[in-house]
Order: C-alpha cells, then structure tokens, then sequence
C-alpha cells in the first residue's frame, strides 16, 4: 500500500504533493512535536499561567486548605508596585545585574584569552577555575560572608596590611551591593570562561597566521578576528547571563538576606519574602511576573540577535 | 479554576463531618491504639533529636500506641512544606510549629482545637497560651519555651571594674567601658530577618510600646536606645547582618563582653574551654520596671485527621508531650525553660543557669498574641526600621515612620 502510495505522490511531485500525503506528513510532524509540546505545555506552561492567574488573587495560608483565592483584580500590583521598596529593589536589579555581567563577561573573556596559549599546567588551572561555580551557593556565601566580615574578616586584614582603613563589606548600605555584585561575579567567571574558550577554540588559526603577515598582531588581531568570530558565542553568554542573573536568589538571601536596610533587596528576594516570609503570594507572584516581563524582553532581544546570525 | 474550588469545598465539608463527629463521641474508656503508629515532624537538629526521642517514646509506651515515626526537616523550609501537605491532605499526625507561625496556620483551618484532649494549662503562663491560640481556641502547646537574657563574660567585667547592669543607662555605660581592643562591649543580633525582629522586641516592649502602633514614643526611645550602642562604638555595626547564632560565636571568642541571646546556646557555652559566664535579664528603662521579653519556642499542633481514632490518640501523644516531667526533660536537653511554672524549680535545680530566664518566660509576651496573623508584616517593618536606624540611614523615628508607611 505505501509503496503505491509513495509511487502516486512520486508521480505529481513535480507539481504538489497530494492532499492524502499532505495531511499524513503534517500529521507525522504533529505527532513528534506532541511530546515536546506536551512536556512545555505541563512543565512549563502550567506554573507560569498559575503564577499570573495567582498575581490576581488574594492567595493567603486559608487558601492551601480551603482552595478559595479571591480575585483582587489589580490590587496586588497596586500594593507592590507603591511599597516603598519597590523602586529601591528595581534599582538594585538593574544595578547588580549590569555590574555582575560586565565583571563576569570581561574577566570570563581575559581568561579565556590567557588560556587560549598553552602553556604547563594550563589545563589543570583552567579545571580549578570551575571550583566557584561547582561549590553549593550556600557553602560560597558563608565562606565570603566570613571574609568580608567588617571586624575579622580576611578581606580587611589584607587591606589593612596596606594601610586601607576596614571597608563595611556587609555592615554599610553604600557598600553592601558592591560586595554582592564581588561575590556574583566570582561564581559567574567560570560559565563566562569555559563558554569563551570553547568559542575561542573554533577560530581558525589560519586566520591568525593571514592576519599576522599583514602585521595584524596583538589587539589589532583581537578586534579584527577575535571579536566578530566570537560574536555568536558572546550573544548566547551575555544573553543566558542576564536572564540568569535576573533570577539570583541564594547569593543575596546568604549573604546580606536583602539588607542592610534593604541596601541588596532585588525584585527576586522581595518575591520570596512576600510570599515565604509574609505569606502573601498573590503579592510576591505578582513581584515575580514583573521580573519575568524583564527576562522576556531580554528573550526576545536573543531571538531576534540569533535570527541575524543565521541570515548574516 | 470553579471545578477546583468545588472539589475542595466537598473536601473541606468532609473533614469539618469528620472532625465534628470526633467532637460529638468523647470515649468513656481508652480506645485499643495498639496497632497506631503516628507520624511525627519536628524542626529539630540532630543534637536535640534524640532529646526529644526519649520522649517520644516513653509517651508512645505511655498512651499505649505502636510507636512513633519521627521526621526532622530544617526549621527554614517547614512552612512551605506544610503547605504543600495542607494542600494535598498529606499531614502528619503530629506537627510541630513554631509559636509565631501557629496563629497563620491555624487559619488556615488545618488543625484541630487542643480542647478535646484534656491538656491542663491552667497554670501555664499567658503568653505561652496566648502563642498557641488562635480566634479563642488552643491549636498548639508548647512544652519548653525559651525567651532572651544578657549574658555576660564574668572575667571581662571584673578586669574592667564593671557592674552587672540592670537599667538602660547602666547598660550603655558598662557596654562602653567594657570596649576594649578588639573587644566590644555588647553584641546582639540586628539582621534583615525576624531574628532581627525577635532581639528587638525586649526593648519595645519593656519600655511600654506595641506593635500595632509603631511611630509611639515608646518604640521610637527603643530604637534609639539601640542605635546609641552602636554609635557609642560600643556594639559592632555588622551586628545588621548577624544572626543570633553569629553573636554566640563573637562572645565565644571574646569579641564581645556580653550578648543578649536564649538559653539554647547554653550547650555550647558550657562546652566552650576557658569561658566563665553568667546569665541576668535584660536591664529594663528604669529600675524597678518589668522586663517584658519574647516568648519562643516550638509547639505540638495535632492537624485534623480523617481518621478520628488517629486524631484522637495523637492528641493524647501531645497531651502527655506537655506533662511536667517531659518539659523537663526536653529543656534540660536542649537548654530551655519548661512552660509550667510547677516545673522551673526542678530545671533550675537541674541547671542553675536558666534561673533567669525562668523568670523573664513568666512576664514575657507572644509575638503573634497582639497582631495574630498579621503579625509577619508588622514584624518586616520592625526589622526594617532597626535596620535603616542601626545603619545610619535616617534617625530612628523617621525610620519608623517611614516603615509604618
């Protein structure tokens, strides 16, 4: 039967293909998809039309047992949006994750570069830079909680053997989202590296060799072929950062819990007070679908950069 | 959504049948338990845990059950996971909760009134009470309660010549000439957390203020009491990212003469090698005032159960967690105070040093007992407030006000 078939559409294919194999092939490519769809529809889906169901409700303790969840319409928005720590926890994200991203992506490319020579031990010391990245956040932070301690702390001893007066890493509201933003970066070098350096390894060296016969060396050779030959990894790191940073939760809440005086409170850890701490979770949803407002732009903005690549 | 809804409120009527004929049939003679295992889940450590196993089981021989099936789970993620339990009708026979958080949960209509059980606390201390109750009824008995005390570093204070202080004045002046060195002279916790909110409630309240009104001049004499230790450079300013057990570990190693912390840490001072103290309440306005502290530690709650002879028995199991001698026991193991004033006598007889936090439990006060489940937001304005005064940002009132919004 299919041989017959396939003989049919053989036959007309040089104009279209039949209605009968038409609806088969979609048919095929529905039923590979449906599993994917299925898994993102239940995944994914679910949890974020709850969450944006929930932001409109008043969603207390009462409601795990009873399932009632009044609708408040806009009112959660309206209370989050006008606490006096809104726009203090906008600020803050906005800083901490643009200060992150730039001390991750620019100390991530210089090692990278410093690893692309090989040199003894270089891939011993490249495995040992992953440490941050593969220690529990929790553990992380309490070690750099203990070097940045104000008093004691190993951070404030070094700058004392040079004279520096002791910096209040932790204790000062002026200071404490900086120390955050150190503490941040240092767990976000190794993605940036690794990243890069593979990026780096695809680069031809025969462009390097054309370059350098035309006395195109050092950071003439970086801006003429590193960089746009990496742009396609750059876009992925800088992009996944973002998105990635926007979320960060453990770092804050085990350092600083979102002070001094909500010096490090960012739209993700006043999300999980509201919600954890105060019990409201209309509230805190609503907090956190404002932070995946932000997140999606930045989505759209890796579409649409990716899309050039392939056209380009 | 409407079909959930619906689903849930046959599911509720159900349990509210079920509860009510619990209620109707009180059982003239002990119903055979023998075959009942109930499953417990505490927030314990694993130095407490077997404290409270002893317990456990000599109530379990006692009321004539099977055993208990005892889960540990950190204090942090209780909440969440009894939610997700309420929600799917999956709770244990017994849960304990600690007192702050009985009051939202109880809301929630999960658990069942203590009433029925026969649990006598005609003479336990009102706050104790106060904690565990919700719209009138009893929800959660709490068998050992803890409150905050100043502890002190005996050598310290002799080599600076310093009195024990008991008011306020006499308190800044020995914690400023107790600041030596590397040594401050007090430290206490003021983090961004309702531990932070918990170490400033012995200010607020013993100097007559409440937290239902937090811009009185009572609560703003408080915070400025607070913020003075710390401009006077007599408490370290990383004290807002410090949590109680960060401040036991600077008065462990001397950075600090004396903290205000609980009688849990007394496991671990009386282990500590070459560290003499003592323990006092915590100095008060003036003389002669009351000392008025936060009343902690963790409830027995006994969710409502489908099966009414489980409910009952584990109810039963709780009645007796709250007898005399177990109080006991389980404060002598873990460093706190039984609730029942007919038992402090003994446990300080057991261990001398809780003497004066048996006195402050009998004054001190619910932090859920004013607010009830309003209570979480009041106390993140309090933490914040502290917070914005300790650092500097706005003087304490402005701090207030602009918390109280």
């Amino acid at each position: 039967m299919s041989a017959v078939a396939e003989a049919r559409t053989g036959t007309v294919r040089a104009s279209r293909p039949r209605g009968g194999g038409r609806v088969r092939e979609s048919v095929a490519r529905w039923l590979f998809l449906a599993p994917a769809v299925a898994y993102i529809l239940i995944f994914f889906g679910y949890p974020v039309v709850q969450n944006v169901v929930m932001s409109f409700q008043d969603y207390t303790t009462r409601t795990f047992f009873t399932g009632e969840a009044p609708w408040v319409g806009f009112a959660n928005y309206a209370e989050v949006i006008g606490s006096y720590v809104f726009g203090t926890a906008l600020s803050n994200t906005a800083l901490f994750t643009l200060g992150s991203i730039v001390g991750q992506f620019v100390i991530g490319l210089l090692f990278a570069l410093f690893f692309h020579r090989r040199f003894p031990l270089s891939n011993v010391l490249r495995s040992l830079l992953l440490l941050p990245w593969l220690i529990p956040i929790i553990a992380g932070t309490s070690v750099w909680k203990w070097i940045l301690d104000q008093d004691g702390g190993v951070a404030n001893q070094l700058l004392g053997a040079f004279g520096i007066p002791a910096v209040p890493w932790l204790s000062s509201p002026d200071v404490a989202l900086i120390a955050v933003i150190i503490v941040n970066i240092w767990i976000g070098i190794p993605f940036n590296t690794t990243l890069l350096y593979s990026g780096l390894q695809g680069i031809p060296e025969e462009l390097y060799e054309a370059a350098a016969l035309d006395g195109a060396t050092g950071w003439k050779a970086f801006w003429h072929i590193t960089w746009p030959s990496l742009r396609p990894v750059v876009t992925v790191v800088l992009v996944l950062g973002v998105i990635y940073t926007l979320k960060v939760l453990e770092v804050i809440l085990g350092l600083t819990g979102g002070g001094p005086a909500n010096a490090t409170a960012t739209l993700a850890t006043e999300s999980y007070f509201r919600s954890f701490r105060e019990f409201q979770f209309g509230e805190g949803a609503a907090v956190s679908n404002i932070l995946i407002l932000f997140s999606l732009v930045f989505a759209v903005i890796y579409l649409r950069a990716n899309r050039k690549q392939v056209d380009e | 959504m409407k079909k959930i809804t619906l689903a849930s409120g046959a599911l509720a009527a159900t349990a509210a049948l079920a509860l009510a004929g619990c209620a109707g049939g009180t059982p003239s003679e002990p119903v055979d338990r023998g075959d009942i295992t109930l499953t417990i889940t505490d927030t314990l450590s694993e130095t407490s845990a077997p404290v409270y196993q002893e317990v456990y089981d000599a109530c379990a021989a006692e009321i004539g059950i099977a055993g208990v099936e005892a889960t540990h789970v950190a204090g942090s993620g209780h909440i969440a996971k009894l939610l997700q339990q309420i929600a799917s009708r999956d709770l244990p026979d017994v849960v304990m909760i600690d007192n702050p958080d009985v009051q939202q949960i109880a809301s929630s209509g999960a658990l069942s009134p203590l009433t029925e059980y026969g649990i006598d606390t005609a003479d336990f201390p009102e706050g104790v009470i106060a904690a565990g109750s919700y719209d009138g009824e009893l929800y959660g008995v709490a068998p050992m309660v803890n409150s905050l005390g100043l502890i002190y570093n005996v050598e310290l204070l002799e080599a600076a010549g310093v009195e024990v202080p008991t008011t306020w004045d006499e308190l800044r002046e020995a914690a400023q000439a107790l600041t030596q060195g590397s040594t401050y002279g007090i430290a206490f916790s003021a983090a961004n957390s309702f531990e932070g909110t918990w170490q400033f409630l012995p200010w607020m309240w013993s100097n007559g203020g409440n937290e239902d009104d937090l811009t009185s001049p009572e609560v703003v004499g408080a915070l400025e009491f607070v913020t003075s230790l710390v401009q006077d450079g007599s408490a370290s300013a990383s004290v807002v990212g410090w949590s109680q057990n960060d401040v036991t570990d600077q008065f462990i190693a001397g950075n600090a003469a004396m903290m205000i912390n609980g009688p849990w840490n007394l496991p671990r001072l009386t282990s500590a090698e070459g560290l003499e103290f003592e323990i006092t309440t915590i100095p008060v306005p003036n003389a002669g005032d009351d000392v008025v502290a936060p009343l902690g530690g963790e409830t027995f709650t006994v969710p409502v159960n489908e099966d009414s002879a489980v409910q009952e028995a584990a109810g039963a199991f709780v009645a007796c967690l709250a007898q005399d001698e177990h109080q006991i026991t389980m404060a002598a193991g873990r460093g706190g105070v039984p609730s029942s004033p007919s038992a402090g006598a003994a446990a300080i007889e057991a261990n001398p040093y809780i003497a004066a936090f048996v006195d402050t439990v009998a004054t001190a006060r619910a932090r859920t007992g004013l607010l009830g489940e309003a209570w979480p937001d009041a106390a993140t304005k309090i933490y914040t407030a502290v917070q914005i005064a300790l650092t500097g940002q706005q003087s304490p009132e402005a701090a207030l006000e602009q918390v109280a919004g």
